[in-house]
């Protein structure tokens, strides 16, 4: 079983339209996870059938007991996350704020603090219209641990992938920040999606550093390409010149918004579409890099 | 007043929009902007500024003198992310799990762990277009945890400019790193795009922002390409629309070559500032009810 994440610095680049476009492909040979746990989108293009759902409580959040409290305030001055705060003499948690961490209430003298368990967010197990499972999760809102919930769909879906299935597609989740790095991390092969724009080039360089500083192998696709000649051209210089293999260049179609509109990936919609076009000559030069990879 | 630009995921447009709105408000008003997508700032590319001063940003860390260590566990026991482990009546540490808490400190009955710290990011503050105040973070290459670098932002605005009207460019998304953004700040202004995708992304931006009590508004990048409920959505949770941006493909040229909505032939500073005019009205009306 190999995995496949598609990532990108920024979202927006269409990188999920891209990775439906991979699942439709590989149909009933894949597993495909959404990544993106912060704006799960994968599954307003697949049509889900959901088969499995569960909450999930990793956090925990300190709750004060203001019976017991004789407001000394110890607590507020070793909360390293600015996560209580005074208010009318009170300590007061911000629980969105509070990590969890425990040591308000090591240092409370007076067992006032007491640590309560919170809602993460949900995981869910569903079928797609193309006959792959879907693994995604909502975080709670403002929750945290996006980066453990990555791992821990990553870990869920790989069980089942490498039982049945030959590939595991994972539909990144942008930025380069703990999510990220959860999403990457020992994969066979990392899309990397990005558009002929300054501030994406920016992200591109970011996100090849972090790829490479696991030792993940990567090629690029430039989305949207024709947008600027001379940005794309700089991507391509960027890319000779740090040995990346450009995978494909494809045109601003104006299919991929039409496609999103009505809800199913562009390869559906028009298959003879540019993207779809792409999306095509992608899965291809993926699936020869990892039978390459196996033979090797 | 603090004034939080922010958006279900990257791409709406967001920072687009920030950098514009401080550059057609700066012919006015001094400004201060603060890109606090410590992930990926992409405010620089915009507005230009010359850096005169950078930070480095630094977290607690463990430093377990071996000597005075006797291995009894119990820094291993209270640390809730696991980052210290007892093997073998050693104590392991394990850097990429550490929350910086200082709770092994803390506990530590040998005084065997001192205060020691490690680079998280850096802030960077410097002078930028129209003479707007710029500062942002950059979030180490390999690090995970952005919140911490975007506290330290805040607090060095906050403390040079508490009363300039600011505006923040925050992280994608709807968990710890957009909380830890827009925490404090005045009113947050949600920028999202006409989609299935836009509307799934505005609602969990939406209730993150409900749930820390900010004001919002929204803004519609892209109006025109389709109805996707965004207004029904924002009717039924009674969330103003301030304005739009209308959707060209030469805004999405302009924006690859790092010009802004204020910049170049179809200026459209007119209808950013109308956002600002917006934005100003609804911050009072509810500041009086
Ligand atoms: S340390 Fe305990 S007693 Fe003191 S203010 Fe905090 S909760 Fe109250
Ligand atoms: S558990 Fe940690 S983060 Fe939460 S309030 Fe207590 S000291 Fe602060
Ligand atoms: S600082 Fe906190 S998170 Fe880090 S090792 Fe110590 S107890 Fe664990
Ligand atoms: S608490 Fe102190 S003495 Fe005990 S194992 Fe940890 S570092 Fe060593």
């Amino acid at each position: 079983m190999k995995q496949v994440v598609v990532l990108s610095g920024k979202g927006g680049t269409g990188k999920t339209s891209l990775t439906a476009s991979l699942a439709y492909l590989a149909g009933d040979e894949a597993v495909v996870v959404d990544a993106d746990v912060d704006a799960p989108n994968l599954e307003l293009l697949a049509e889900r059938k959901p088969l499995f759902e569960e909450p999930l409580f990793w956090g925990r959040s300190a709750v004060i007991d203001y019976e017991r409290c004789v407001h000394c305030l110890l607590c507020v001055s070793y909360c390293r996350f600015s996560a209580l705060h005074v208010k009318e003499g009170l300590p007061k948690v911000d629980p969105i704020g509070c990590e969890g961490c425990g040591v308000c209430q090591r240092v409370c003298n007076f067992s006032a603090i007491e640590m309560r368990e919170k809602l993460t967010g949900r995981f869910f197990i569903s079928k797609t219209r193309w006959n792959n499972f879907l693994f995604h999760a909502r975080l709670a809102p403002s929750g945290e641990n996006s980066g453990k919930l990555v791992t821990y769909l990553r870990r869920k879906a790989e069980e089942k992938a490498r039982a049945e299935k030959k590939y595991l597609l994972i539909d990144g989740s942008p930025g380069i920040g703990c999510p990220v790095i959860s999403s990457l991390v020992g994969v066979d092969l990392a899309i990397l999606v990005t558009e002929p724009t300054l501030s994406d080039q920016h992200d591109l360089e970011r996100i090849v550093a972090l790829a490479r500083h696991f030792g993940v192998p990567h090629f690029v696709v430039v989305n949207k390409a024709d947008l600027s000649l001379k940005n794309r051209n700089r991507i391509r210089e960027f890319c000779s010149l740090q040995g990346i293999e450009l995978m494909a260049e494809i045109p601003f179609d104006q299919q991929v918004l039409d496609a999103l509109m009505v809800g199913i990936p562009v390869i559906e919609y028009d298959p003879q579409s540019p993207f779809s076009q792409g999306a095509r000559a992608i899965w291809q030069k993926a699936q020869d890099f990892l039978k390459a990879q196996e033979r090797s | 007043m603090v004034i939080a630009c922010a958006s279900g995921k990257g791409g709406t447009g967001k920072t687009l929009l920030a950098v514009s709105l401080a550059l057609a408000c700066s012919a006015s008003e001094q400004i201060v902007f603060v890109d606090a997508d410590v992930e990926a700032p992409n405010a620089h590319i915009f507005l230009k500024p010359d850096i005169e001063e950078e930070r480095v940003v630094e977290a607690f860390s463990p430093q377990i003198d071996e000597g005075k260590c006797d291995g009894c566990g119990e820094c291993a026991d209270f640390c809730y992310f696991s980052a210290l482990t007892l093997v073998k009546g050693k104590v392991l540490f394990f850097p990429e799990l550490c929350h910086s808490c200082g709770g092994c400190e803390l506990v530590c009955p040998r005084g065997a762990i001192k205060e020691g710290a490690v680079e998280k990011g850096r802030t960077r503050k410097g002078v930028a277009r129209e003479g707007i105040v710029f500062w942002e973070g950059r979030l180490k290459v390999g690090e995970p945890r952005a919140p911490a670098v975007i506290t330290e932002l805040k607090k060095a605005v906050k403390k040079e400019f508490p009363d300039t009207l600011t505006i923040v460019d925050c992280p994608p998304g709807a968990s710890c790193a957009l909380v830890e953004a827009v925490r404090d700040a005045d009113f947050c202004i949600l920028v999202t795009e006409p989609t299935p995708f836009g509307l799934s992304d505005l609602k969990a931006a939406f209730q993150a922002i409900q749930e820390l009590g900010i004001p919002c508004g929204v803004v519609i990048n892209k109006a025109g390409i389709g109805g996707g409920g965004i207004l029904g959505f924002c009717e039924e949770k009674g969330i103003p629309i301030l304005g739009e941006i209308p959707y060209r493909r030469s805004i999405a040229e302009k924006y690859a070559r790092g010009l802004t909505l204020v910049d170049g032939e179809d200026n459209l500073k007119r209808e950013v500032l109308a956002i600002y005019q917006a934005l100003r009205r609804v911050t009072l009306k509810g500041a009086g009810s």
